[in-house]
């Protein structure tokens, strides 16, 4: 992998992988939901969507079909640290793909009516999200746990705020943050390096470099006692979601969290494009064995994140029909203090690295998936920390799983979320925090 | 726009010069078993796809959901191997193994290093062979699909789906049933049952073996024939699928869920088979209509000029039987009659006006341009060669199906909407915050 940073602040990273007739461009940007302030909560991911509306060379009618002609597929998400946008196609689409991204980069037009149709298919989405209550579970869940970081809201943001955003709003940001000194380019690929970067240069080198933005900063105070809410709402089905501070991806307790994740419920990798869509190695596991084995709850999962500030480590669980979440929670909770207290045994530590080894090669089986793993490190921290995860994982010790256990799994730095459904026909919403 | 590129001559030379074709091996032993492998080396791994032919249409009459509570439970016990054994065995490897039903096949598929490809493929071929199915892991599986199907049922786009296929396939067709089953089928299924389901149904005969990874193929086909060459079984009787019932009316279901914010629609038909002649022309018109760049035609009307959906597309699966095309969207609920309408509107069109010689261009050059990418990874081979074997289309397909799409012709493609599409014959289900 080669890396170079262009005089107008554009950083590239260039990998060559000859084993298809492929290329992978992503373009990622330092700008997410926690750049955002109250009032523009959503911003982020709406200017995603109106840079897929044409710019000033490619008119708004040809964008569709744009990547397609070539076999390709695009697409693009926002995220709490970051935005990325990606197209996979055959090789000789390599000009086409930079060619797309560079006009993205500088020359986007947030068109008055593209801007107000796109508002309601964004409120659509979030109505989608909400019919979902494990997700709605997860929105309140956050918000709860987090009381000053930007973390706190979701990255579709808040129905008010998206029901007055601006037109000025949207492209001022998209101003602000889509600068070459602000994005990392990631080609993955039947590519030939050096051609490459030429090519990058063509179409990016005359982008000129913007103020680097400044983002907010904000610490998240250290939780001085448990927090829970309750979403009771007309549903078939109860959920639990315990959230706990965890550490961020360059904290050292990073990867001695990833191994005790694996071991309470299965080494999910570290791709947060591929990994989460291939359920983790579990059924060994001491939380599927509490939980599901013992037939309180029909799944059980486990979420930590590589992210740029310390977000949450999240265990979430579907409650069996007739099963009271308190019995649920109960047992999550037992488990969840044995490792508290006892840390994790030798053969439990060498299977989890012997999983997240496996997982590590499976999460890069195309280019799109190696070029997201380059450019989503970079973007919140490093590549390096990406290149360095087979020893880092390897390196970790007993002893750092039990103090990132005790450190974590302490009840005051827990937050609880129950969905606790009402019946069908009720007719009723109530939340209680 | 600027770079002036012909797209189509790229992509033609991409897919005929780059490629030279999966060239599988199969080998079919004596037992029938049908063995297929491919030899990749991008990663040090191996994906093993067996499918069975048994998927819930051998649900026995009047017990659907039978063969989806078999897939729960298969894998938690053989005859030489304990569930937490079998545990132990592929945690430890770091596999993932996912058991699907569709409506023809039951899978086994995992992906492994390939310095484990030996033993787990043992491992597969026993679970498959020589299931125990304990009675306590069939009882913990049963709350498992209890509470699935609970969740299906607070679903709008799970309720809106299920209940146009049971309007498009009624009478107890096969298609027309809930793969999970019901609640009361699921909680009187016994094991006696599952493992006379098994015994009847799962045959090296029905078997398809699949190995595609690091690892040469003359080894894989080896490894593969010892593991299941001395599986003896006779042929299971063929399950006759009853004809697909003709709609001539326009039907519209509601199904109202007020405690949800977004109601989903599903509009449907029933098409063609896939061995039809048409069915390259019924995927080129599916593609321009309800996929290509975010939706298609639909996408183009209902999200991208009228703002109402954050997803719409429609899809088609051709099958054994006339398979179905559906239209799904989620909407809104003040805009749910705008958005049918929208459809209709739609459909209409195509049936009049078919596509233009542009829509079919990109489609075809998308559909023949996504090939290399479609079968980049060891899964994704894999499961193209499990269809073109179940289909019977060839060790060859890979390379024949740039021609196929590329001999579409635009009237044949407005044929196809005309034979299947109309909108005073869609079956329309909303479910969803709507009266």
């Amino acid at each position: 992998m080669r890396s170079t940073t262009f005089d107008n602040g554009l950083k590239v990273l260039i990998q060559e992988e000859h084993t298809a007739p492929l290329a992978s461009v992503w373009c990622w940007y330092k700008v997410g939901s926690k750049d955002e302030r109250p009032g523009l909560t959503g911003i982020s991911h709406w200017c995603e969507h109106m840079n897929f509306k044409g710019t000033a060379n490619i008119p708004r009618d040809q964008v569709k079909g744009i990547i397609e002609q070539y076999g390709g597929t695009w697409n693009g998400y926002t995220w709490i640290d970051q935005t990325t946008y990606l197209e996979t196609a055959t090789r000789d689409a390599l000009d086409r793909m930079l060619f797309i991204e560079s006009e993205r980069m500088a020359s986007c037009l947030y068109h008055p009516d593209d801007c107000e149709s796109e508002r309601t298919v964004i409120i659509s989405e979030l109505q989608g999200g909400e019919n979902d209550p494990d997700q709605l579970l997860d929105q309140e869940l956050t918000a709860t746990a987090f009381k000053a970081h930007t973390y706190g809201h979701p990255t579709i943001g808040w129905l008010p705020d998206l029901q007055t955003m601006t037109r000025d709003d949207l492209y001022g940001y998209y101003r602000r943050y889509y600068v070459p000194n602000n994005a990392t380019l990631v080609i993955v690929g039947d590519v030939e390096t050096d051609e490459a970067l030429r090519r990058v240069n063509h179409y990016f080198g005359g982008i000129q470099p913007g103020t680097t933005p400044s983002r907010i900063v904000t610490l998240e105070p250290e939780q001085t006692g448990e927090r829970r809410l309750t979403i009771r709402k007309e549903g078939t089905t109860a959920y639990l979601k315990v959230g706990f501070h965890a550490p961020s991806v360059t904290d050292p307790g990073f990867f001695p969290m990833l191994i005790l994740d694996a071991v309470l419920t299965g080494a999910k990798g570290l791709n947060l494009w591929s990994s989460f869509r291939v359920p983790p190695p579990q059924r060994s596991t001491r939380l599927y064995r509490a939980l599901v084995e013992r037939g309180l709850a029909s799944s059980v999962s486990g979420g930590l994140m590589p992210t740029e500030d310390p977000f949450l480590y999240t265990v979430s669980a579907t409650a069996n029909e007739g099963t009271p979440l308190a019995s649920v929670e109960g047992a999550l909770l037992e488990v969840l203090a044995d490792v508290e207290l006892h840390g994790i045994t030798e053969a439990e530590l060498i299977k989890a690295k012997a999983q997240l080894r496996a997982r590590l090669v499976f999460d890069s089986d195309s280019v799109t998936n190696i070029a997201h793993q380059l450019g989503y490190f970079e973007t919140i921290a490093s590549v390096d920390i990406f290149t360095a995860a087979p020893s880092r994982i390897a390196a970790v010790t007993l002893e750092e799983v039990a103090a990132v256990a005790r450190r974590v799994f302490s009840s005051s730095n827990r937050t609880v979320g129950w969905f606790d459904p009402l019946p069908l026909g009720s007719g009723s919403t109530k939340s209680d925090v | 726009m600027s770079p002036d590129h012909r797209a189509s001559d790229v992509v033609l030379r991409t897919s005929a010069a780059a490629r030279s074709g999966l060239n599988p091996a199969r080998t079919v032993l004596d037992n029938r078993a049908v063995l297929l492998t491919k030899a990749t080396h991008t990663t040090p791994a191996v994906t093993v796809n067996l499918a069975i032919r048994a998927g819930s249409i051998a649900d026995p009459t009047g017990l659907p959901g039978m063969t989806w509570l078999l897939s729960r439970a298969i894998d938690r016990g053989t005859v030489t191997r304990a569930a937490a054994d079998i545990a132990e065995e592929l945690d430890g490897r770091g596999i993932t193994l996912t058991i699907t039903v569709t409506r023809h096949l039951f899978s086994l598929v995992c992906t492994c290093l390939a310095d484990d490809f030996e033993p787990v493929l043992a491992l597969l071929g026993e679970i498959l062979m020589s299931p125990s199915l304990p009675a306590e892991e069939i009882a913990t599986r049963k709350g498992e699909v209890i509470t699935a199907i609970r969740q299906d049922e607070d679903s709008p786009a799970v309720r809106a789906t299920e209940a146009l296929m049971a309007l498009l396939y009624p009478a107890g067709h096969p298609y027309g049933r809930r793969t999970k089953g019901s609640i009361d089928v699921v909680e009187r299924l016994t094991r006696a049952q599952l493992l006379q389901l098994h015994a009847d149904r799962f045959a090296p005969s029905e078997l398809t073996a699949v190995v595609v990874g690091d690892v040469e193929t003359a080894r894989a086909a080896d490894v593969a024939a010892r593991v299941f060459d001395g599986w003896r079984k006779p042929v299971p009787a063929p399950i006759a699928l009853p004809p697909v019932a003709l709609v001539n009316e326009r039907r519209r279901v509601v199904i109202p869920m007020m405690n949800k914010a977004q109601a989903d629609i599903a509009y449907g038909f029933t098409t063609v088979t896939r061995g039809d002649p048409a069915y390259y022309a019924f995927w080129l018109m599916n593609n321009a209509f309800g996929q290509y760049a975010i939706g298609g035609r639909l996408g183009d009307s209902i999200r991208e000029r009228q703002g109402m959906a954050y997803y719409v597309s429609s899809s088609l699966d051709a099958n054994v039987a006339p398979g179905p095309l559906v239209i799904r969207a989620g909407i809104s609920p003040a805009n749910v009659d705008r958005a049918v309408a929208s459809i209709d509107e739609e459909v209409g069109r195509l049936v009049r006006e078919g596509l233009t010689p542009k829509e079919l261009d990109e489609s075809r050059r998308y559909l023949i341009g996504s090939i290399p990418r479609a079968l980049e990874t060891n899964a994704a081979i894999a499961n193209f060669l499990q269809t073109a074997e179940f289909f019977g289309l060839g060790l060859d397909y890979d390379m024949r199906l740039p021609e196929l799409l590329g001999a579409v012709t635009l009237d044949e493609v407005t044929e196809a909407a005309r034979r299947a599409l109309d909108p005073d014959r869609a079956t329309v289900v909303i479910a969803g915050p709507y009266e």
